[in-house]
């Protein structure tokens, strides 16, 4: 059997049954290995999308997605995605393919070291040097992807050892020495957490994107509700608790929700569930764990006590930490009462930011769409998000309602993410519909994927909130650098409309809430994707706002 | 302990570097189980990033144990070659003499330069380089520590 063989039948074996990349001229063994096989294979236009997809295919379903590129640019287009993938702890699997053996340091056409350029931003990588090895490596590869922490890893595989025929052994078992993915909880740790949390006036709960990978949605309600805690989210984390529950305020950080950044501000105790505490959700390191007893959940050991100094800490699974958590209070018959001077305060704080913020003026304004898009979708829909000022607003006005729908590139902040990943969300979950809540910069990146989402029959719609600029950029132009507008002006180019419609796709530009509402509801009936074109107050910014290297409790407020 | 493949020297420094850490100095053997190497690594650092790097390299699947070496239990040693100049005929001999009280020995002696191989603690090497300095030290190399802790009891 060829290596090429041996790798297809490894990833049937894995269950894999799509496949989203690009061939050339390194990985066309592969490809014709692929063309015999019952798994699909999703055409990109660009090897990045090849790689949002297979991140947002595993965001949604838990299972490594796959990409396949080939060698050389090939490959190192697809590093972003790999970034990406890894700093939001999303499983995926990516396949390159390379240079034979001997051209390998010969700087062979079309020849680059991939391995060493994503070695920072992957979990892990291979390079296979025989075509005995590929099926452990397949195996060994996803276990690595989508245990533990979950991230991204690489299989370089040379063009020969593709093509070379040997007996080839498939393990059912790997074994890896050097990893550990789950620590088994502390249970001590987890009843001094309880102790601390209990003794606490002014607890809350952080939850961090830990949640939602581990799908400990039911385990984090059930607790919130025993003990009466109100939950906060990271911006990652948003939506792992329903956003519509009277115990819920938001996500804080940044571009946090007001009442999530106060209450925050005043508590005395956090039981922090599956964040790394980036600088982005809490401000300034020091003031942040300032009168603050931090209890910190996470199944990565290095990072306890990374960015904040934790009282206690358990690592583990947090499904798992949570289980004990819910047994062991279930044991003491410990039960909250609503009725307490702190959770009567929360919801003041609460309903006076809810009712009190002080909008955009107009009716195309970013609060006033998001709410038009939750009012129109369906629950269970799932979303993803672009980067920029539109994917700060979703969080502010687009509510989470199921647990676990909102996806997003909130750790590297990738541009042109959102629009690929939700292909491979529809690609994962073809039964839900699938919105992209988009910037027009964003979307600029990676809008040939148009193109992927029509021939696959992968129909997505793509809320784009159109100002015509790098919109957080002029932002901060406006607010730090004396409105000095330089590199933000896309000049009304393209039309999004002619844009969608050359790409056999459906564009709709809207004037009014009603007509937004309509097109929603055509987006969700089409079985092509719909660019649904919002244009906006190119004026409008992302309040509130939380600067960098200051405090949650110093957010600027809408004037 | 890591395994002992090509590029894990790669990843291990890589870390180091993403993190924003120096190395003061590293050295890789093999162990008595080939699968196996051991590297030796000097950091500066304060508590927290020194437990952060060990977390780091704990959570590396190429790692099969990071231990932090506790400075009273481990008996650390580090080879230092030097050749130094000789001036003037009194030179050799003052040398020689400081070379004995060290405990370092003495190869390729010159008219006009002699080398000095020393087995210490690096603290002892940064002694000996000290008072070899008036004499100009023409080149240096050094292997980085080896450690090894001691037994318990």
């Amino acid at each position: 059997m060829s290596g090429a063989k041996a790798l297809i039948k490894a990833l049937e074996k894995q269950g894999v049954k799509e496949i989203f990349g690009l061939p050339g001229g390194a990985n066309l063994p592969m490809y014709d290995e692929l063309f015999k096989s019952n798994i699909r294979h999703i055409l990109v236009r660009h090897e990045q999308s090849a790689a949002h997809m297979a991140d947002g295919f595993g965001r949604v379903s838990r299972r490594a997605g796959v990409c396949f590129a080939t060698s050389g640019p090939g490959a190192t287009n697809i590093v972003t995605g790999l970034a990406t993938a890894q700093a939001d702890s999303a499983p995926m699997v990516a396949i390159t393919g390379q240079v034979p053996l001997s051209m390998i340091g010969r700087d062979a056409f079309q020849e680059s070291d991939i391995i060493g350029i994503a070695n920072p931003v992957v979990k892990y990588s291979f390079q296979p040097t025989k075509p005995s090895d590929i099926p452990e490596t397949v195996k060994k590869g996803f276990y690595i992807a989508e245990t533990g922490r979950p991230g991204a890893v690489l299989i370089d595989i040379p063009k020969d050892v593709q093509q070379n025929e040997t007996e080839i052994p498939f393990p059912e078992e790997v074994k890896i020495r050097g990893y550990h993915p789950w620590a088994d909880p502390d249970v001590v740790a987890i009843e001094r957490a309880i102790k601390l949390l209990l003794s606490s006036t002014k607890p809350v709960i952080l939850a961090g994107g830990g949640v939602i990978i581990s799908s400990a949605f039911a385990e984090l309600q059930s607790l919130a509700e025993l003990l009466m805690i109100p939950v906060v989210s990271t911006f990652k984390g948003k939506g792992a608790f329903p956003e519509n529950h009277p115990l819920s305020l938001g996500p804080i950080g940044m571009h946090g929700h007001a009442e999530a950044n106060k209450v925050m501000s005043e508590a005395d105790c956090v039981l922090a569930i599956g964040t790394r505490f980036s600088d982005r959700s809490v401000g300034r390191f020091d003031e942040f764990e300032k009168n603050l007893k931090i209890i910190h959940l996470d199944v990565d050991p290095a990072e306890i006590g990374k960015n904040q100094t934790t009282s206690v800490a358990v690592v583990g699974d947090v499904r798992a930490s949570l289980r004990i958590f819910l047994r062991l209070l279930a044991q003491q018959a410990v039960k909250k009462s609503e009725h307490n001077v702190w959770l009567s305060h929360v919801k003041e704080i609460k309903e006076y930011w809810r009712e009190n913020l002080k909008l955009h003026p107009g009716e195309l304004t970013a609060a006033r769409i998001l709410r038009k898009l939750r009012e129109v979708m369906p629950a269970e829909s799932i979303v993803t998000t672009e980067v920029g000022q539109h994917q700060m607003w979703a969080s502010l006005f687009y509510d989470v309602i199921h647990p676990g729908t909102f996806f997003s590139s909130t750790g590297l902040g990738t541009m042109g993410w959102g629009f690929p990943a939700a292909i491979g969300a529809k690609a994962a979950r073809p039964d839900l519909p699938v919105v992209d809540i988009a910037g027009d910069g964003s979307f600029n990146m990676t809008e040939n994927s148009l193109a992927t989402s029509v021939l696959e029959g992968l129909p997505v719609i793509v809320f784009l909130v159109n100002n015509y600029l790098l919109g957080m950029v002029a932002q901060w132009q406006r607010t730090f650098y004396d409105r000095r507008m330089i590199g933000v002006d896309q000049k009304h180019c393209p039309d999004y409309v002619k844009l969608a419609e050359s790409y056999g796709e459906q564009g709709i530009r809207v004037g009014s809430l009603d007509e937004l509402g309509n097109a929603i509801k055509a987006g969700l009936k089409s079985d092509v994707a719909t660019v649904i074109d919002i244009p906006i107050d190119p004026e409008e910014d992302v309040l509130p706002f939380v600067a960098p290297g200051t405090s949650l409790k110093d957010m600027i407020l809408p004037s | 302990m890591v395994e002992n493949k090509p590029g894990i020297l790669f990843k291990i420094t890589h870390l180091f570097r993403s993190k924003n850490f120096n190395i003061d100095s590293i050295s890789v053997g093999t162990t008595e189980n080939p699968e196996f190497s051991k590297m030796t690594i000097t950091t500066i650092g304060d508590e927290r990033q020194i437990e952060q790097i060990v977390k780091q390299l704990d959570k590396m699947i190429d790692t099969v144990e990071v231990k932090r070496l506790d400075d009273k239990r481990t008996v650390y040693r580090e080879l230092a070659l030097f050749r130094v100049k000789i001036s003037k005929a009194s030179d050799s001999m003052e040398i020689s003499n400081i070379a004995n009280a060290f405990g370092a020995k003495i190869h390729d002696a010159r008219k006009d330069s002699i080398m000095l191989e020393l087995t210490a603690t690096t603290d002892q090497i940064h002694n000996l380089q000290e008072l070899l300095r008036p004499y100009e030290i023409l080149d240096v190399a050094r292997t980085g520590v080896a450690a090894l802790p001691r037994a318990e009891n």
